[in-house]
């Protein structure tokens, strides 16, 4: 178990040096709707943020118990 | 140790309408793809020392403290009774400081991974912190969890919660800074779709006189349905997720009581958890444990505000005189039935939907808040006419309107992009890509969560200005006894060896003994009655001085 723990991961996330938490990112358009917007551009955006291997990550997910 | 008198007086809040002294839990789902065999307690202790490192910087003199646990009284029961010690289980016990000592790191992990992580003074990893903005940040069983200070108000409870994910956010980028650590994810959800569920709960404040069988009478109607305007949604039926589908909560399906003690085992729609965390004889904090954790504004929003206002319906003796059949399974029912269509039977032979019994409620509340005055829109409490208002909206749009109630109620919302899903690329319910997006929808980073791609577009609707929620990760609210918690913390954290809910506890050079502060009023300690102290002074010794010198000197 250690010493998986300490492999190196192969990507991280890259914009790391602020330790202050940020608010999400401002909406690009302030009156944009869920109406005018194409569910096609949605999902396209979604698509290149999903993680790859939906299986593997998902089976991957294994919690122990909470309240 | 010495007892010191309590701050100052404090006043009290409008009765009759969304007003009350109120706070969130919420567990975080943690995962380390890069480690998943990683243990869990380890990592969410990981969490925890992250913070305290990110808080170190930003705080001169550390903002880390220990967690006071004289007050925790997890097995007293509102019913009256408390539960043996030996006859609990071992997850009820959390009055026990859960300290992962040396040695048992080093059982669990072999003595390398113990160097490698941080350790304090006596050689324990961080499992506790008290935050300069009155929350507490620290590891649950297998999570880490935040619980927000207290509010006094609806919209702060969402303010004060959603500057929690941004406390966990502040985690996840520091250990992905850490060549040393693997990155670690968290999400804002209640299940891993493979049997196991994890809380996040809510704390309202009643007077004690309140008798507790009115509350569970009053609260189950309403607990079965209020899933429509805040269940998170959720891929998967049943607690393992064995059936395809999707439904409304991700709690439903772990509940298998009507009343009890426990939160983890055989879980009730009403918990009797009874640690009041103030004065005992005066208060009953009441524990809610139904509900999902959300990231929606608008669901949390209503979560908490209808969850008031009916609660002051129950201590005014006017919720409706309304019994459903099998509570347990019309819960399960509710969430299973995403079309709002499915009726449940009440004890009176009627049968009523979801938003029937929604509607109930709303009728009466508004009654109340109109005949009490809290309700008006210019002279009211300024809180219970837009939670009135809002309720009624979504109700509405519930019914008639879906596509306008999916930019507020966060199982919608996420239906939506499923649906979205389903019909571009023809997927099944038991599609793995479906699950991804369940899951994913809760990564509390802004680049990768969905929930926060959707906020980005304007999909969902914001109660609060981005701004307000980064301000609440340092600030304390202002009107209750978490200002003074907070402030004590971020003005003397060098000086302050613990705190609690009420209390904190002063080592200060010049005392011989520990100086414990009692706050066990929740309506005191404000930034009214201690602000202009903490202005005073620069040092906790003449802080102190001057505070206990109120009343009394310390007693010998």
């Amino acid at each position: 178990m250690a010493g998986q723990e300490q492999q190196q991961p192969t990507s991280r996330d890259s914009q790391v040096d602020e330790d202050i938490p940020e608010a999400p990112p401002a909406p690009p358009e302030a009156q944009a709707s869920a109406s005018t917007e194409g569910v096609d551009d949605l999902l396209d955006e979604i698509d290149g943020v999903l993680e790859s291997n939906a299986e593997e990550f998902v089976r991957a997910f294994v919690q122990k118990g909470g309240q | 140790m010495t007892a010191a008198p309590e701050p100052a007086a404090g006043g009290s809040l409008p009765v009759g309408g969304a007003m009350r002294v109120m706070g969130a839990e919420t567990e975080y789902g943690i995962h380390a793809p890069s480690a998943p065999s990683a243990n869990a307690t380890m990592m969410s202790a990981r969490v925890v020392q992250a913070y305290a490192q990110v808080t170190r910087q930003r705080a001169a003199g550390g903002a880390e403290t220990r967690w006071d646990y004289t007050d925790e009284e997890p097995l007293h029961d509102a019913r009256g009774w408390t539960v043996d010690r030996t006859s609990a289980h071992p997850s009820q016990l959390t009055d026990q400081p859960p300290v992962l000592d040396a040695e048992a790191v080093a059982l669990a992990y072999g003595r390398e991974e113990l160097e490698l992580d941080g350790q304090d003074e006596s050689g324990t990893l961080l499992m506790n912190m008290v935050l300069g903005n009155g929350a507490r940040l620290y590891v649950d069983h297998a999570h880490p969890e935040y619980s927000s200070p207290e509010v006094t108000n609806p919209r702060d409870a969402v303010k004060w919660d959603a500057a929690g994910d941004l406390v966990a956010l502040a985690t996840v980028r520091r250990l992905a800074a850490d060549p040393d650590l693997p990155p670690v994810n968290l999400y804002k959800n209640n299940t891993d779709n493979k049997s196991v569920s994890y809380g996040s709960h809510e704390n309202y404040l009643m007077p004690r006189s309140v008798p507790f069988g009115d509350i569970v009478r009053g609260l189950t109607p309403f607990f079965i349905s209020r899933q429509v305007l805040c269940g998170s949604g959720r891929v998967g039926i049943g607690q393992d997720a064995s059936t395809p589908g999707y439904q409304i909560s991700q709690r439903a399906d772990f509940f298998e009581a009507e009343v009890g003690l426990e939160t983890t085992i055989r879980r009730p729609i009403i918990n009797t958890r009874d640690e009041p965390h103030a004065t005992a004889d005066k208060y009953r904090r009441l524990h809610v444990i139904i509900g999902d954790a959300n990231l929606s504004q608008v669901s949390n929003y209503l979560k908490f505000g209808t969850t008031a206002l009916v609660l002051s319906l129950i201590e005014a003796g006017l919720a409706p005189k309304i019994e459903v059949y099998e509570p347990v399974s019309a819960l399960q029912t509710v969430s299973h039935d995403t079309s709002l269509t499915a009726t449940l039977r009440l004890l009176d032979g009627r049968r009523v939907t979801a938003l029937d019994l929604q509607w109930m409620y709303h009728e009466a509340a508004a009654k109340l808040a109109q005949d009490t005055g809290v309700g008006d829109a210019v002279e009211g409490d300024g809180h219970t006419h837009e939670v009135l208002e809002r309720w009624a909206t979504v109700l509405t749009q519930l019914d008639n309107d879906r596509a306008a109630a999916a930019s507020s109620v966060e199982w919608l919302a996420k239906l939506s992009l499923l649906d979205g899903y389903r019909e571009r690329d023809g997927l099944e319910w038991s599609d793995a890509r479906l699950g991804l997006v369940d899951l994913q929808w809760a990564d509390i980073r802004p680049e990768k969560g969905l929930y926060y791609r959707f906020l980005a577009r304007n999909r969902m609707q914001r109660i609060l200005a981005d701004e307000a929620i980064a301000t609440a990760v340092s600030e304390p609210p202002a009107d209750t006894r978490a200002f003074f918690r907070g402030r004590c913390i971020s003005s003397f954290g060098k000086d302050v060896v613990g705190a609690s809910w009420d209390s904190v506890i002063f080592d200060v050079p010049g005392y011989g003994r520990l100086q414990r502060v009692p706050t066990r009023e929740p309506l005191r300690g404000t930034k009214a009655l201690t602000g202009a102290l903490f202005e005073r002074y620069r040092e906790a010794g003449p802080f102190l001085a001057e505070l206990l010198g109120h009343t009394a000197p310390p007693a010998a």
